[in-house]
């Protein structure tokens, strides 16, 4: 055990990985904000060219053109908006879903919790992509579908995760002396119960977010999410697959913006949780 | 012991039930219609008519689920939309191919994985641990649809070491076919001493391995890294050494018997998991396997075929799920009492 480095030093490392996704992520926003006016060809969200088709990458094509002559950096570039936002959504939606529910299984107990827990436990016996793909194949593919069907893939994470949170608010001090006082069971549940599970939300959320983003990209590459010619960078990577043998770039780049977006939000989450709650060290999924 | 085993039965039951409800649920808000696609684009109002009445879809919801779920108990698991083949026939059929790849992939994964864990905990907070996290943050972060074409274009097109796709060459399937024993490429070449088909599986099944392992991999590096840095920390580690026991028998014997628990758990609930990652991968490398029909089901709209698929891994979510409860509580008494 002599090999240890300083805590200093390893705490520096650990923060390093956490501040570069930090970064990424920062950047990513931006990168989406600003997507109209940054990108080098912005008509090639919908425009093609077809006597341009497969350029190699080039200074003045970065990423190389696609099968219909457009810019696969424009294109990449402005898939970071669609992944974020499908993010963004379908966490809000779930959560939406999620968090009355557990706190309502949570605080009041009893039958209502028992059938809450119960229908929760059938959602989570689908792995979600699994859920997702069925979902969204029956409603019919499309990115606001698709959205849908990840949010009632995810929505009992947060409902499990917000009743023992409940459960154990409901149990301390300041709980029992609203309660005394007389507050009413909305009062205690707004402005004690919710306000005191917000950190396990804010790790669990950002977790999530990395998973959520891969899982859009597969609905997209199975024909189930995004439909073209929008540029989202699943689906990019789908309709690369007939041609990307003699032209490496069209499918390389969208799926490695997949994997450094998902990455930099799991590293996040990561430092999220070992900074918020030095409890919750052991790995969970 | 007999009560935790009823209670945990109990609510698996409880939680098939809702699966087989909710999943059927889906099925009937389906917009499209089901009559429709059976009988085929050109056919007139009153066939369609007709094979409503013949599917049953005539019938209140309620009934037409009871009638699903006896029929499905019974193995039957209703006629697929597309192939016109008995559902439960036709999973047979593709099954064994998807069960074939995720247990090499997961075998890959988890042999790779656990030493990756061990190494990490045991040199906690070098530059191999630093090396091997990030590694196992890489291999949950990659999307395994991308992987696979990656290794595609690097072992297939550049170094030619591997094949592009498919489960054995086109050649073998002629010169040396494989005889259909266990539906096990691997397992049936070996035993009837076909070499030739053995080593086309094997050059197959190598690239959709590999990018099924990458999970598991990641996944399983991570666990046992964080059970085996706590088992690490316990009181009875420090007596062994106390004792003067080598460390390599502590770390082997002692600390890793009692990490590999919570690895071995997690590793039976990744194998559902994997079941929908080979989905992608299938797709990937047009191995002929679940996932390429259940993709075909999808796209096609077969919703015999999506609900037995779906229902199929589902339940065996549940049933591993229990597996592991079961035998957790059997070895560790604080489960079944608490």
């Amino acid at each position: 055990m002599s090999k240890r480095l300083p805590r200093t030093v390893r705490l520096i490392l650990k923060n390093r990985l956490t501040t570069t996704g930090l970064s990424v992520v920062f950047l990513l926003i931006l990168v989406a904000l600003l997507a109209p006016w940054i990108v080098p060809f912005p008509r090639d969200t919908v425009e093609t060219h077809i006597k341009d088709r497969f350029l190699s990458p080039s200074s003045q094509h970065l990423f190389g053109t696609d099968e219909l002559g457009r810019d696969v950096f424009s294109r990449v570039l402005y898939g970071s908006r669609l992944s974020l936002q499908v993010g963004a959504i379908a966490i809000g939606l779930a959560l939406t879903i999620g968090v009355p529910l557990g706190v309502v299984a949570g605080y009041s107990g009893g039958m209502l919790d028992e059938v809450i827990m119960r229908i929760t436990d059938v959602f989570l016996s689908f792995p979600p992509l699994l859920l997702a793909m069925a979902i969204s194949s029956l409603l019919g593919p499309n990115l606001i579908n698709a959205m849908i069907a990840i949010a009632i893939a995810w929505w009992p994470w947060y409902t499990r995760l917000l009743r023992s949170e409940a459960i154990s608010v409901r149990e301390r001090d300041f709980v029992q002396a609203a309660r005394a006082m007389g507050a009413s069971q909305g009062k205690i549940v707004f402005k004690h119960v919710l306000p005191n599970c917000l950190t396990p939300i804010v790790i669990q959320a950002s977790m999530d977010f990395g998973s959520i983003m891969l899982t859009s990209a597969a609905l997209s590459f199975l024909g189930l999410g995004a439909q073209p010619p929008t540029p989202e960078w699943g689906l990019m990577v789908s309709t690369g697959r007939t041609y990307f043998l003699t032209n490496w770039w069209i499918v390389t780049f969208p799926g490695l913006a997949i994997f450094i977006a998902v990455l930099s939000f799991n590293l996040v989450g990561d430092g999220l949780r070992e900074i918020l709650d030095p409890k919750m060290r052991r790995a969970r999924r | 012991m007999t009560a935790y085993i009823i209670r945990r039965l109990g609510l698996a039951l409880i939680v098939m039930f809702g699966v087989s409800v909710f999943t059927f649920l889906l099925t009937v808000v389906v917009p499209s219609n089901p009559a429709m696609r059976w009988v085929g684009p050109h056919a007139k109002l009153e066939q369609i008519e007709k094979a409503r009445i013949e599917l049953g879809l005539d019938k209140p919801v309620h009934i037409r689920y009871f009638k699903y779920i006896s029929n499905f108990l019974r193995g039957d698991w209703g006629i697929s939309i597309r192939t016109h083949q008995p559902v439960l026939k036709d999973i047979a059929t593709y099954l064994p191919a998807s069960l074939e790849l995720i247990i090499f992939g997961m075998l890959l994964g988890f042999v790779a994985g656990i030493p990756l864990g061990i190494v990490s905990a045991v040199r906690d907070g070098t530059m191999v641990d630093h090396g091997s996290r990030v590694f196992s943050i890489v291999g949950v972060a990659l999307p395994t649809f991308w992987l696979g074409m990656i290794l595609q274009l690097v072992f297939f097109k550049q170094l030619g070491l591997f094949p592009l796709a498919g489960r054995v060459a086109m050649m073998t399937r002629f010169t040396s076919p494989i005889e259909h024993i266990t539906g096990f490429y691997l397992i049936d070449s070996l035993i009837t001493g076909n070499f030739t088909a053995f080593g086309s599986a094997l050059s197959h099944i190598v690239l959709p391995g590999i990018t099924l392992a990458a999970y598991p991999l990641g996944l399983s590096a991570r666990m046992t890294r964080a059970t085996m840095l706590e088992v690490l920390g316990e009181d009875y580690i420090r007596t062994a050494r106390a004792c003067g026991f080598r460390e390599r028998r502590i770390l082997s014997v002692y600390a890793l018997r009692n990490a590999i628990r919570p690895v071995i758990t997690v590793g039976a609930l990744t194998f559902a998991y994997s079941l929908v990652e080979t989905f992608l991968i299938e797709s990937v490398f047009t191995w002929p396997g679940l996932g390429q029909y259940a993709s075909r089901a999808i796209i096609s709209v077969d919703y015999p075929a999506i609900m037995g698929v779906t229902i199929l891994i589902a339940f065996t979510y549940v049933l591993l799920n229990l597996l592991v409860d079961l035998t957790q509580a059997f070895l560790d008494p604080r489960i079944r009492l608490g």
